[in-house]
């Protein structure tokens, strides 16, 4: 029961210092692996890392390729797919003895529980995760949060004028939003099943039955619901990533972000190494990497994403996470309803 | 008449084995007992797992299910009434597309077949991708332009396309499907002599009531053979429904087959859902034969001594009409949307201002699976076309030689295949492949069987046209001259036919190269084709990289298509 200190359990805002002070006097430190010329030689022998992420994909190749740019001698292969994709396809490949993992990231953080118990992830310490808030990493060291972000409601600047916006879930049950709605969903994507396990904590899967009966277009991606509403296919976004709502932004799309009244999904995404990893030591120095300052930023910066790195800041414009009413992920609790989560959303909404 | 009684001594194996040992049957029995095992093995995996209950026991409890839970029976209801839908819609178009050009002087009938052609080779699924940004109900750009000419804005009208919708995926399907209807018909309609329809019109008649009353009595078969195989094609799609119909909630067998798949996979419910599949295929197949056997009634007319064509006159424009809308919605606005959208940064804004080669930035030097996806792709179409032309070579030649005792049964095996749609046969070579003693799941082989087996009747159908065109006794003659058989078929018909071998090579490869509803079952990270990596950028709605792709797809697929005509022209001069 050691990984439900991992999760985030405070309601409402948090503080991350508290929570950070409080771990780091119960959680012994484990020890940091370097990334040494040693380890990349090694790695360079290997050739090659591969990395399954959840991760927006354009945002996976620019981490991808500030790799490469570090490290010439190791290529990068990505594979992007929704959170729960990845899931199922390392499963199916791990069940016909097919290691071809190094690296994942996903935003479902129950799957790391999951692959903790079988056994299948490799202990590995970042020396930059040394330093994150205790509640945001595996106390044994086998994984921690790479990025977090919200899964936020959104809309079209042009198709809905701010004042008539929407500004809770249960507002989308106006009949005025009927047709216009788009969602992701959790068979699909890690952070769908995190934000809809939250929003059936507050408001029961009653209001998900109501929800369906509003002719929710049914995407797959929280990565392609932002992209719908910024083409105008949708007005009004029930999820999706915060951090494709800021590229959007960032590119002059006519979107705007909302917070809903009841509290907005926090969604953590760790990675971790796999112990069967055909490529070990090119997977800690991409795994060193992820969580060094400079990547953390980066990925800040042009990615859209959270942080949990304490040296990395927000760039201005963008809502501190302290003035956002939080919905915290809750991996433990989740990870044995999530076969039926889904499978309760799929008989509601289609697949 | 006595050449072919030569014929038939010289090719029955007795008479060759009273000399030397003829390694010839030997051979066809493992020919037989390898298509065997391609054909027979995954389909026969498929019916145990589909019998097999809890525990391992045999049990009929799959089956009660599909039709006891309505998520199961309501995706094939949806799937046999979209694909009657398809049928219809293409007869309808296909039919008097088909009497036009054929019997009347309709203008440019080179250039309407050569696009007839180009959507006969275009990727369902990429006209899918293409369809969800011209008919998506706000963003579309033709609902764009419906909306700016009501002067509206979208959600203050109903949309005019709603593409995400069942009538929306039977349009699209329709319009990919329509060419195989409208090569039967046209087809028939060659082969039938006009002196009839030239009787009536001497008699009097006008051109329509001749057209009604003599013409399409004569092509019925064609046009329920036609029907059968539009429906046949578009029951078995999988990209179409994924793309336009479950956005809107709504399931086909195919889509339910590959939701059954994702992990844990529910193998014994997917096998017992793709039977019905499997069997109405063969059904619509043995129909379609049955009909096409009668060979409509073209007997009667004897040797025709060629078409005079109807003058259409004012009519021209209406039929043009017709032509342009069909091949509009096919070709010109598909293939528009998707160059526009690959050279722009936002696929629904103004193209002014707007203008970008990121994507392609993007999909050649930045995304690490364009690399590995070409490389599969291409050596999955290389290895799938070779061994394919290889087989289907010597399987064509031993069987329409009739070489051998059992040549039928290698005739039947090539062509099985036909009979079994691309995802039900993924199905049955998971099972096949997955566990001990053959594991090839994660591999390109898995793909490989997949696309040879799924290519051999196209390959068997090329290949066997062209050995029909070579007379045995051409052979029987270097024969009788001492040559061997092997020296025979290398010196004398294997120059004549190798451009229907190179012929059926790039057919092959074409087939394999756009291959998605048995690869969406059988991928991993390593052995993704550039077709899965689409479908995965599709979940994520990148529509710029997909177009980028989509195009790259489309420019090899018409230089392949330019090759095979290099190729077969060289052979008829």
């Amino acid at each position: 029961m050691r990984w439900i200190r991992w999760s985030a359990r405070q309601p409402g805002s948090f503080s991350l210092l508290t929570a950070a002070l409080l771990a780091f006097a119960v959680a012994a430190p484990v020890e940091a692996q370097e990334t040494t010329p040693a380890m990349v030689a090694a790695a360079a022998k290997e050739g090659k890392v591969v990395w399954y992420s959840s991760i927006d994909v354009k945002v996976a190749e620019l981490i991808a390729k500030a790799f490469r740019a570090e490290y010439p001698n190791i290529q990068i292969e990505v594979e992007r797919s929704g959170s729960e994709r990845v899931f199922q396809r390392i499963n199916q490949e791990y069940q016909s003895g097919i290691k071809n993992v190094d690296v994942v990231n996903s935003s479902d953080a129950s799957h790391f529980i999951f692959w903790k118990q079988q056994k299948w992830l490799a202990p590995h310490t970042p020396p930059d995760v040394q330093r994150y808030p205790a509640q945001f990493k595996d106390p044994e060291g086998y994984y921690a949060a790479w990025r977090a972000t919200l899964s936020v409601m959104g809309y079209n600047t042009n198709l809905v004028a701010a004042k008539d916006a929407p500004t809770s879930y249960v507002d989308l049950l106006d009949p005025k939003w009927k047709g216009k709605l788009v969602k992701s969903h959790p068979g699909y994507s890690g952070t769908a099943l995190t934000g809809t396990y939250a929003i059936v904590k507050v408001l029961g899967w009653d209001y998900l039955e109501k929800l369906s009966k509003q002719g929710v277009q049914q995407l797959q991606s929280t990565t392609a619901t932002p992209k719908s509403i910024a083409s105008g296919e949708r007005a009004v976004m029930v999820d999706g990533n915060e951090y494709n709502m800021f590229i959007e932004i960032d590119a002059k799309s006519p979107v705007a972000i909302i917070y809903p009244k009841e509290g907005t999904p926090f969604v953590t995404s760790p990675t971790a190494i796999f112990a069967d990893a055909p490529h070990p030591n090119a997977a800690r120095v991409l795994q060193n990497f992820l969580y060094t300052q400079k990547i953390q930023q980066l990925a800040v910066n042009e990615g859209g994403t959270r942080s949990l790195h304490p040296d990395v800041k927000d760039p201005p414009g963008r809502t501190p996470l302290a003035q956002i009413k939080i919905l915290p992920d809750d991996p433990a609790t989740m990870l044995p309803q999530v076969a039926d989560i889904k499978k309760r959303y799929t008989a509601l909404f289609g697949n | 008449m006595a050449a072919r009684a030569g014929e038939a001594a010289l090719a029955s194996p007795m008479a060759t084995r009273a000399r030397f040992i003829d390694w010839t049957a030997p051979f066809a029995i493992g020919l037989v007992l390898l298509l065997a095992a391609l054909v027979l093995l995954p389909m026969f995996r498929l019916l145990m797992t589909s019998l097999t209950g809890d525990g391992g026991r045999l049990s009929l409890e799959h089956y009660r299910q599909l039709f006891v839970d309505p998520a199961l029976l309501k995706p094939l209801l949806t799937t046999l009434w979209t694909s009657a839908a398809v049928g219809i819609l293409c007869l309808l178009a296909a039919a008097p597309m088909a009497w036009l050009v054929s019997r009347t002087d309709l203008p440019a009938k080179r250039l309407l077949r050569a696009l007839i052609l180009a959507s006969f080779v275009t990727p369902p699924f990429l006209g899918a991708f293409a369809w969800v940004l011209l008919g998506g109900p706000n963003a579309g750009l033709i609902n764009q332009w419906y909306y700016s000419l009501l002067g509206l804005k979208p959600f203050e009208a109903s949309p005019l396309i709603n593409i995400f919708s069942a009538g929306g995926m039977v349009f699209v399907m329709a319009l990919y499907t329509f060419p195989y209807v409208f090569t039967f018909v046209a087809n028939s309609l060659d082969v039938i002599p006009s002196e009839l329809e030239e009787a009536s019109a001497i008699l009097g008649a006008p051109a329509w009531r001749t057209a009604l009353d003599i013409t399409l009595p004569l092509v019925v078969p064609a046009l329920l053979a036609g029907f059968l195989i539009a429906f046949l094609q578009s029951m078995t799609l999988f990209g179409t429904p994924a793309i336009l119909a479950l956005p809107a909630g709504i399931d086909t067998m195919t889509t339910k087959i590959w939701s059954l798949f994702q992990f844990p996979p529910q193998l014994g419910l997917a096998a017992a859902v793709s039977l019905p599949l499997l069997l109405i295929t063969v059904a619509l197949l043995r129909a379609q034969s049955a009909i096409m056997g009668r060979r409509g009634y073209s007997v009667i007319g004897g040797k025709s001594t060629g078409t005079r064509l109807i003058r259409l006159g004012a009519w021209t424009v209406p039929a043009l009409a017709l032509f342009v809308f069909v091949l509009g919605c096919s070709i010109v606005l598909p293939y528009g949307v998707l160059v526009r959208t690959a050279f722009v940064k936002n696929w629904s804004g103004p193209v002014a201002g707007n203008l970008s080669l990121e994507h392609w930035r993007f999909v050649f030097f930045e995304f690490s699976q364009t690399k590995l996806a070409f490389y599969n792709t291409f050596i999955l179409g290389i290895a799938a076309a070779t061994a394919g032309t290889i087989l289907v070579t010597t399987v064509g030649y031993l069987s329409l030689r009739k070489l051998v005792w059992g040549h039928r049964c290698l005739g039947f095996l090539a062509t099985a295949p036909v009979a079994i749609p691309g995802i039900v046969l993924a199905v049955g070579l998971f099972l096949s492949y997955t566990q001990p003693p053959f594991v090839l799941y994660g591999t390109l082989s898995i793909i490989f069987l997949a696309y040879m087996t799924k290519e051999l009747p196209v390959g068997y159908q090329q290949i066997a046209a062209s050995l029909k065109a070579v007379h045995p006794e051409l052979e029987d003659a270097s024969r009788i001259f001492g040559a061997t058989r092997l020296r025979a078929l290398f010196d004398i018909t294997g120059p004549l036919i190798r451009n229907g071998v190179i012929a059926t090579w790039i057919f092959i490869f074409i087939g394999s190269i756009r291959e998605l509803s048995a690869t969406i079952l059988l991928f991993t990270a390593r052995t993704k084709t550039i077709s899965v990596t689409m479908f995965d950028l599709r979940e994520s709605n990148d529509w710029g990289p997909i177009a980028v792709l989509s195009i790259t797809m489309l420019l090899i697929t018409f230089a392949m298509i330019l090759l095979i005509n290099h190729f077969t022209d060289r052979r008829s001069t």
